[in-house]
């Protein structure tokens, strides 16, 4: 059992890191995701996480770290939102689709001006959680703290706008500069993560857990507990399946995020029509007794 | 204390530079309640946000408690129409009524004991007591109102601007709700209430009929004449 569940991560240091890294992973998702979930932001997130890909790439081709093209791509991609749904006054979700596939477009034009870069392009779209080095952790440490500390302060302005924008501002808070400061946490929460799961699957990470979260939590201090929980066993036993079968590591800890969901989604479905069967049962009583 | 709760000027309404209404006058006082009547797209809505400060006025001028509208968030409450999110927020019906303090306590204030007690007093004059436990998403149209209702009392404020407050509720709810306005206004508090329904209309001082423009304004024997309904709905009220 020791051999199957604890050996990988003490006799590996790239697992130990891993785990690590999938762990502040872990917690950051779990802290902007339930955020992400309540506001119905995921399509943001998706587009956010394909928006920083030609950042990333620019800064490769000069030499300069992919988490500051990550966060330029970010800035770019919420800029550009922001101006189109304005200006032209469309839809948030027109705007957001747009920015979105031109980004990926330009992302995958850059990559594919070098030979290099396809190898690159699967770490950027799916991650290197195997490749995770200790000055990763800090730059991880460092998200996870600011992550939080937004979380904590605009506790109440996010919690309103999940109910109604206006019912936010009409309680004396800013929407516009709010909303602006979820992005900016969703645009952190995708930057600090890309190393590890990549651009393309930290939706995953970033939905899943607080998904599950909010299937059976009606507390936002739970709901976020329970994500962070969830995202830290997602990311243990993902790497033990990727470490045994010889599976992509990000992969194999998103999917067992989303199969969690799964069984928990089942499970709470069960409980609720046994629930409702055991609520009609005194009615078929009476209807009995009526015979 | 200005002895006018809401004053408005010449006031013109909309989105943008869009008019929806224009030429808007009349004033409030302490308790009084003012009903907005109108089919859907006659500028009930607009006129409510532009009083919590959501929407600029596009002319004219308005006040709110001698000041701006939308300067006063602790002193307004505004209950916006049935919120989409409803139907899939899963916080606690206790947690949603707390964010009505919200105004109150501002980013970093603690809550205290005297939050907690107006907390449980608008869960229970509302009836959402009994359900306070629940998640707003597992509840009934009628139930989710009656939260986003306790809400509103929650912010303890001198002006209620009510969107469509009795949308969704049955016989019960409606008198429930006629009751917490009339026991507001008691209090002082001055009532501004968009509605389809003329029936909510009958203990107003004032009453707007709104279709893009204002078709009639007064007490409702004067403001509720046929012909303005006629001109507004296309319809009488039986006699």
């Amino acid at each position: 059992m020791n051999e199957i569940f604890i050996a990988p991560f003490v006799s590996n240091e790239y697992m130990r890191l891993a785990l690590l890294a999938g762990i502040l992973v872990a917690v950051t998702c779990a802290i902007a995701g339930t955020f992400v979930v309540l506001r119905g932001l995921a399509f943001v997130g998706d587009a956010l996480g394909h928006g920083v890909l030609p950042g990333i790439a620019t800064a490769l081709i000069f030499g300069i770290s992919g988490i500051i093209g990550a966060a330029v791509g970010a800035v770019v991609m919420m800029g550009g939102v922001n101006l189109v749904s304005r200006r032209y006054k469309l839809s948030s979700d027109t705007a957001i689709g747009l920015l979105f596939v031109g980004m990926l477009a330009l992302g995958v034009l850059i990559t594919s001006s070098s030979p290099k870069f396809p190898e690159d392009l699967d770490h950027i779209l799916f991650g290197e959680s195997l490749a995770v080095k200790p000055t990763d952790l800090i730059w991880q440490s460092i998200a996870l703290l600011i992550v939080g500390a937004i979380g904590v302060l605009a506790r109440r302005p996010f919690l309103l706008m999940s109910v109604d924008d206006g019912l936010a501002q009409t309680s004396g808070f800013n929407v516009t500069f709010f909303q602006n400061l979820m992005m900016a946490m969703i645009g952190l929460t995708v930057i600090a993560s890309f190393q590890s799961v990549g651009t393309l699957l930290v939706l995953g990470m970033l939905i899943a857990p607080a998904a599950t979260g909010v299937l059976f939590a009606r507390r936002i201090s739970s709901m976020m507990l329970i994500a962070s929980v969830i995202g830290c066993f997602a990311s243990y036993v993902g790497l033990l399946i990727s470490f045994h079968f010889e599976l992509a590591a990000s992969a194999s800890i998103v999917l067992v995020a989303v199969s969690i969901f799964a069984v928990v989604a089942v499970a709470t479905e069960v409980k609720r029509s046994r629930n409702l069967r055991h609520d009609e049962l005194p009615h078929q009583h009476e209807h009995s007794h009526a015979h | 204390m200005p002895t006018e709760t809401i004053s408005a000027s010449h006031l013109s309404i909309g989105f943008g530079k869009h008019t929806v209404v224009a030429n808007i006058d009349f004033t409030t006082t302490p308790g009084e309640l003012i009903v907005l009547i109108g089919t859907n797209g006659s500028g009930k809505s607009a006129l409510l946000k532009t009083l919590s400060g959501m929407l600029a006025p596009i002319s004219g001028s308005v006040t709110v408690l001698g000041g701006d509208p939308g300067k006063s968030p602790r002193r307004v409450a505004y209950l916006p129409q049935h919120p989409i999110s409803s139907h899939t927020l899963p916080l606690r019906v206790r947690d949603v009524v707390a964010m009505g303090r919200f105004a109150h306590l501002g980013l970093f204030g603690r809550e205290s004991n005297q939050d907690r007690k107006i907390l449980q007093t608008s869960l229970e004059r509302t009836g959402a007591i009994e359900f306070a436990e629940k998640s707003l998403r597992d509840l009934s149209g009628g139930q989710q109102q009656r939260t986003h209702l306790a809400q509103v009392l929650t912010r303890q404020a001198e002006i209620l601007l009510l969107d469509e407050p009795t949308a969704g509720l049955d016989i019960n709810g409606r008198k429930l709700v006629a009751e917490i306005i009339a026991n507001e206004r008691a209090r002082g508090v001055t009532v501004v209430m968009a509605t389809h329904d003329l029936s909510d209309a009958q203990d107003a001082a004032v009453v707007m009929l709104l279709a893009q423009r204002v078709v009639s304004i007064g007490p409702p024997d004067v403001a509720l004449r046929d012909e303005y309904l006629r001109e507004c709905f296309g319809f009488t009220q039986p006699h």
